[in-house]
């Protein structure tokens, strides 16, 4: 499936083979085989729900090492603004941006600035394509991937503009260059995220044809090393901030659709909310709708699973940041930014799809039902698929056999041994 | 050899909170079957109108769906009051519905109009005081099956 790949690892030995993650999966894409949890590449949008999940820490996120900064002579990083909202009684964004100074970037952009950009270029793509209402936002690379593979029709509603932190990759790159005279390999680009979803969407990214950024740093391990740069910063804080109300905002739900400045949007974040209103919107109930939010995480960035504080708490904090910031500080101009526009086509992967043909996928849909039928119904994940239906699909996708079901199992031995007894009987 | 799936759905009537189970279970079994997005839609947004329709106005009934490979097909059967005008019906924006059903967003007079739209091919019979049957079709065409 154009070699996607996904940010969630398994560590075996921790993994008890218990149902928890498999039922919680959004997209089905957990098995439980041979005991031991395993994801099917191609269905996994990596929201992270398995990760939260996972009783036993068995799920992990991929992400780099602080150590890959070393691979480059200049590097700059890309805090994500639901960074600032982890720290308590945090009063200055400024203290953030130089304490990352200390821990050895050369330069801080803010993905919030960017965000900025994005927001003032959305407002204009709002306005001139009322044909494509209402607009979904693409910032949230699980949201664009869940479309791409289940919501065909809407990929056409897609807001193909570059996400704050591919646009801030961007211009960091250029500025750094400009700077320092050095080609853009020897530039590391290190995008400090509250969700490994943006590890994938650097690997594999939807809408543009390659991520500018080099490295992905999780926000839970930057923000130990801060703490104690951050209190070295207080007496000498560099003034480096440079986004507004709007760019802060971008750091939880609602931010990237109250920054449109219109009212007639609909924000929803936490995976399974993000999935109905999707539903809905295919079944076309929101027509008078211009702009949609979906954040697969509750509360937007702050609740991705790589960040520390509660969410909503993180929240507050954000809000508390912005109260006395200028509406926006960052604006876009044509000779820096250039194009800030998706290069790349996004097409449907019919990924769940079970036959080759319509005729093909008739026979199989007809053998799903049978099998429906004749499976007790109880979902209870003992076979390794999260519902008895997912065991139908998965034996017609000839990945598993009708003796997964312990019940169906227990009626075969039961059969068998009946068999047995008579045949003893017979002697 | 299966030609053809048949899927059956009971719809009650007034019971909101279930409508549009059986459109929502109909458009993933397309989608699993890997029909061409389009076709989904029309069937879906055509099957919901109906689907809607019926537990608005009817007394209950059943939908049944027979997907071929060169079509699909939804027969709405319901007991009910029947359509005494189905040319009035038809037009945009007419509505019988009540208001308690109007303040919920539905009734809006659209529900034929958007499944003649939507269908390729649309049937009414309809006897009042008794039910009404829509059959609706959608056709795959062969270069995209």
């Amino acid at each position: 499936m154009s070699g996607f790949n996904n940010s969630v690892n398994l560590k075996k030995e921790l993994c008890m083979g218990c149902i928890n993650c498999i039922k919680r999966c959004p997209t089905q894409a957990i098995r439980v085989r041979d005991g031991k949890a395993f994801i099917i590449k191609e269905f996994c949008i990596d929201c992270g729900e398995c990760i939260r999940i996972c009783p036993h820490h068995a799920k992990e996120a991929t992400y780099d090492s602080p150590d890959i900064m070393k691979r480059f002579e200049y590097t700059v990083a890309l805090p994500a603004p639901s960074l600032y909202g982890q720290f308590n009684n945090l009063e200055d964004i400024n203290i953030v941006l130089t304490a990352l100074k200390k821990m050895g970037f050369d330069d801080v952009y803010e993905v919030s600035s960017a965000a900025e950009i994005v927001s003032e270029l959305t407002r204009a793509y709002v306005a001139n394509n009322k044909d494509k209402w209402p607009i979904i936002s693409t910032a949230c690379p699980t949201v664009v991937r869940l479309i791409k593979i289940r919501f065909p029709n809407l990929i056409d509603h897609l807001l193909p503009i570059y996400a704050p932190v591919d646009l801030a990759a961007i211009n960091a790159r250029k500025q750094a260059m400009d700077k320092t005279g050095l080609s853009s390999e020897k530039i590391g680009i290190i995008f400090i995220s509250p969700c490994p979803a943006k590890v994938t969407a650097v690997k594999s990214p939807i809408g543009i044809e390659k991520s500018e950024i080099d490295g992905v740093l999780a926000m839970k391990e930057v923000y130990t090393i801060l703490l104690p740069y951050m209190k070295e910063s207080m007496n000498n804080v560099e003034d480096i901030g440079k986004s507004g109300r709007i760019g802060i905002g971008w750091g939880s739900s609602g931010g990237e659709a109250g920054a449109l400045l219109v009212d007639n949007y609909l924000a929803a974040d936490g995976i399974d909310n993000v999935i109905r209103v999707l539903d809905d919107l295919e079944d076309q109930k929101f027509e008078q709708l211009e702009f949609i939010e979906l954040n697969a995480c509750s509360g937007g960035c702050v609740g991705g699973v790589l960040t520390v504080e509660n969410p909503y708490a993180a929240k507050v904090k954000l809000k508390r940041l912005r109260k006395y910031l200028p509406v926006s500080c960052t604006h876009y101009d044509e000779n820096i930014n250039g194009d800030t526009y998706w290069t790349e086509e996004v097409l449907y992967e019919p990924v769940f799809k079970i036959g080759s043909n319509m005729h093909d996928s008739i026979m199989k849909m007809a053998r799903v039902e049978e099998l429906c039928d004749r499976f007790p119904g109880l979902d209870c994940g003992s076979c390794g698929a999260p519902t008895c239906k997912a065991l139908a699909e998965d034996i017609v996708r000839g990945v598993a056999k009708e003796e997964d079901c312990i019940h169906i199992l227990k009626d075969y031995i039961h059969k068998l041994s009946g068999e047995l007894s008579r045949l003893d009987g017979k002697r | 050899m299966n030609e053809s799936i048949t899927l059956n759905y009971d719809v009650d009537s007034n019971d909101f909170t279930r409508a549009g189970e059986a459109s929502s279970s109909v458009k993933r079994k397309l989608k699993l079957m890997g029909v061409d997005p389009d076709i989904i839609r029309k069937v879906a947004i055509s099957l919901y109108e109906g689907e809607i329709n019926m537990v608005i106005h009817s007394y209950g009934g059943t939908i049944e769906v027979i997907i071929s490979t060169d079509m699909i097909e939804m027969i709405l059967r319901d007991k009910g009051p029947g359509i005494e005008d189905t040319e009035l019906a038809m037009q945009a924006g007419y509505t019988t519905a009540p208001d308690n059903i109007r303040s919920l967003g539905f009734g809006a007079g659209m529900g034929l109009p958007n499944m003649k739209k939507y269908s390729d091919d649309l049937k009414i019979e309809s006897v009042v005081g008794k039910g009404t049957t829509v059959r609706m079709k959608v056709y795959i065409p062969k270069n995209i099956s």
